[in-house]
C-alpha cells in the first residue's frame, strides 16, 4: 500500500503498520450535535483520529467542528468519510489497480498506480463538501444522513489532470459526458452501482484531477486510496472514491446516481417553499458560498472586552473577497482580515480583533465572492437538506 | 555517528515494512456495535434490512411527527430504488417496526 519514499516521508512507522489491522475501536465517548436526535458516538477507524460515527455500514465519519480552527489544511486522519454502498474494497492490491479508459476514444487504456505516478504531477488546494453537509440542521427535518457542518475538509490534492488522460486515450467526435465508477459497489446485484457524469467540457478543464496524493501522503483507503476524481468547487458526490473505471458517452448518462439522487430543485436560488416537492429538479453541481467562526463554539463563556474571532470561508472557485462579521446580531458588520491566499478553491482563514460587550451576544460570519454571490439570512431549504448556506449565528454568553 | 546509526538502522526497518505492506490493504474496520432496538418484527427487520447497512442508518433519522409514512417512504424507497428483496407480507411488519420503535 505505502512506497517506501512514503514510508520515509510519513511519521510514525510502527503506528502505520499497526493502525491498518487494529480492530479495537469501540465508541470511546459520544458528542452530541446541535439538533434533534442528535447523538452520536467517536469511533477510531485505522488512518482517523477519533471522528464522528454516523453509520458503520458503510462507514460515515464527520470532522469534529473544532479541527477547522486548526488551521486551513484539514489533516488526512480527519477528513471526514461517505459511502454509499456496502461493498468496499478492503483487500484491493494497489500493485494490481488499473484504470480503465474507455467508450468513445480512439484508444483504450488501461494504467497502474505506476503509471499515472510517473506522469506530470499537479496539485491543487480544494475544498470538497458532502452534499449532505449540514442536513440535520434542515427544518423541516429531511431523510438521509443527519450531518452537522463537519462533512467537509480542505486538503492539498496532487495527481494528474484528467484532461491529460482523456488526450492520452482521444476522445472521439460526438462524446458528450464522461461517466466515472470506483471499485466499491453494492451488495445485492439490484442496487445501482455508484456512477456519476460529468459534461465533456467540464472533464477537460484541467482542473478536474485524478488524485493520489493527499497532503503529501497517499489517499486514506476510507478517502479513495489509491486514486480518487477531484472535482474542485463542486459537491463530494463526484469526487468518486477508488475510481478505477472512465467512459466516455455519446449521450447524457442517465444511471440512478445522476438521474435519481442527488438533485436540487431547478428554481433561481435551487430551493422551495420548505416542506414542498419541486416541479422540476437539476443534478447537484457547484457549493454555494459558506463562512464559519472556527474560535468560538455555540453556547461558549467568554469574558467582556477585547478578542480575536477566527474561522474559514469557501465558495466554489470564484474566491473570497470579503468576510464580515456581526457580534449584536446583525445589526452592524466589520470586514475581517483574510488570511493567506491558498486559491480560489480552497478555505481561506480570516480574523477579526473585537470588543465583546458583557451579555447575551449573537456573533454571525458572512462571506462574499468575488463575483458576488453571498449567503441569505434565511435557510434555503429543498427536500433532499442539500446547499445549506445561511448566515451562520453562534450564540455565547458574555461576563 | 550515532545518528548514523540510527539512520541505518531506520532504513532497514522502512525496507522490511515497506516490502511487507506492498500487498492488499486489507483494511479493517471496527466491530459493528450498533444494534437495532428490540421492538414487533424485530427479526424480520434483522433479517431484511441488516444485509446491506447497519442499524444505525435508521437510529439516526430525525424525529418526524408522522412516523408511520416517514418510514413506510423509506422502506417503499429500499425496495423501489434499491433494490432491497423484501416480501410483500414483510413490509407491513417492517414499518410497523419502524414506527414504533424509532
Amino acid at each position: 500500500m505505502f512506497d517506501r519514499r512514503d514510508l520515509l516521508k510519513g511519521a510514525g512507522l510502527a503506528a502505520l503498520a499497526a493502525t491498518l489491522n487494529s480492530t479495537k475501536a469501540l465508541a470511546l465517548d459520544t458528542v452530541t450535535l446541535p439538533f434533534a436526535n442528535g447523538e452520536r458516538p467517536l469511533v477510531k477507524y485505522p488512518q482517523k483520529r477519533p471522528m464522528i460515527g454516523l453509520t458503520s455500514r458503510p462507514p460515515q465519519l464527520e470532522t469534529p467542528f473544532a479541527v477547522f480552527n486548526d488551521g486551513p489544511i484539514t489533516p488526512n486522519n480527519a477528513f471526514f468519510v461517505r459511502y454509499h454502498l456496502a461493498g468496499l474494497p478492503y483487500d484491493l492490491d494497489p500493485d494490481k489497480f488499473t484504470l480503465e479508459i474507455k467508450g468513445k476514444v480512439d484508444k483504450p487504456l488501461k494504467l497502474s498506480l505506476k503509471d499515472i505516478r510517473k506522469m506530470k504531477a499537479t496539485e491543487i488546494v480544494a475544498v470538497n463538501q458532502c452534499s449532505g453537509n449540514s442536513r440535520g440542521f434542515s427544518e423541516p427535518r429531511v431523510a438521509g444522513g443527519q450531518l452537522a457542518n463537519g462533512a467537509m475538509g480542505n486538503a492539498r490534492w496532487r495527481g494528474v489532470p484528467l484532461k491529460t488522460v482523456l488526450e492520452m486515450a482521444g476522445v472521439q467526435a460526438g462524446a458528450r459526458q464522461v461517466v466515472f465508477a470506483g471499485m466499491d459497489g453494492p451488495v445485492i446485484d439490484k442496487t445501482p452501482d455508484f456512477a456519476k457524469a460529468l459534461d465533456l467540457a467540464h472533464a477537460t478543464d484541467g482542473e478536474v484531477m485524478l488524485a493520489y496524493g493527499m497532503n503529501g501522503e497517499d489517499l486514506p483507503f476510507l478517502n479513495g486510496f489509491p486514486l480518487r476524481l477531484v472535482v474542485p468547487g463542486y459537491y463530494g458526490t463526484y469526487w468518486v472514491k477508488h475510481l478505477n473505471e472512465i467512459t466516455v458517452i455519446d449521450s447524457v448518462y442517465d444511471g440512478f446516481w445522476m438521474k435519481g439522487a442527488y438533485r436540487i430543485p431547478d428554481t433561481p436560488d435551487n430551493s422551495v417553499e420548505p416542506g414542498t416537492t419541486p416541479k422540476a429538479t437539476i443534478p447537484i453541481n457547484r457549493f454555494t458560498i459558506r463562512s464559519f467562526i472556527t474560535s468560538v463554539a455555540d453556547g461558549a463563556k467568554l469574558k467582556a472586552g477585547r478578542a480575536t474571532l477566527r474561522g474559514i470561508a469557501f465558495d466554489s472557485g470564484r474566491g473570497i473577497k470579503d468576510v464580515s462579521v456581526s457580534t449584536d446580531g446583525g445589526k452592524t458588520w466589520a470586514s475581517a482580515k483574510l488570511g493567506k491566499d491558498l486559491g480560489n478553491y480552497s478555505f481561506r482563514e480570516w480574523k477579526l480583533p473585537v470588543k465583546l460587550a458583557a451579555g447575551e451576544v449573537e456573533l454571525r460570519v458572512r462571506a462574499t465572492s468575488n463575483s458576488g454571490e453571498t449567503q441569505p439570512e434565511t435557510p434555503r431549504w429543498n427536500p433532499a437538506g442539500y446547499l445549506r448556506n445561511v448566515v451562520e449565528t453562534v450564540r455565547v454568553s458574555v461576563a | 555517528m550515532q545518528r548514523t546509526v540510527l539512520l541505518a538502522t531506520t532504513l532497514a526497518v522502512v525496507t522490511i515494512v515497506g516490502s511487507a505492506l506492498a500487498a492488499p490493504v486489507d483494511y479493517k474496520t471496527p466491530d459493528e456495535v450498533a444494534a437495532f432496538k428490540p421492538g414487533p418484527n424485530l427479526e424480520v427487520v434483522q433479517g431484511n434490512c441488516a444485509a446491506c447497512h447497519s442499524s444505525d442508518y435508521i437510529a439516526t433519522q430525525p424525529p418526524m411527527k408522522d412516523k408511520k409514512s416517514f418510514w413506510q417512504a423509506e422502506v417503499t424507497k429500499m425496495i423501489k430504488v434499491y433494490g432491497a428483496p423484501i416480501d410483500d407480507a414483510d413490509v407491513g411488519k417492517i414499518v410497523d417496526y419502524l414506527a414504533a420503535t424509532y
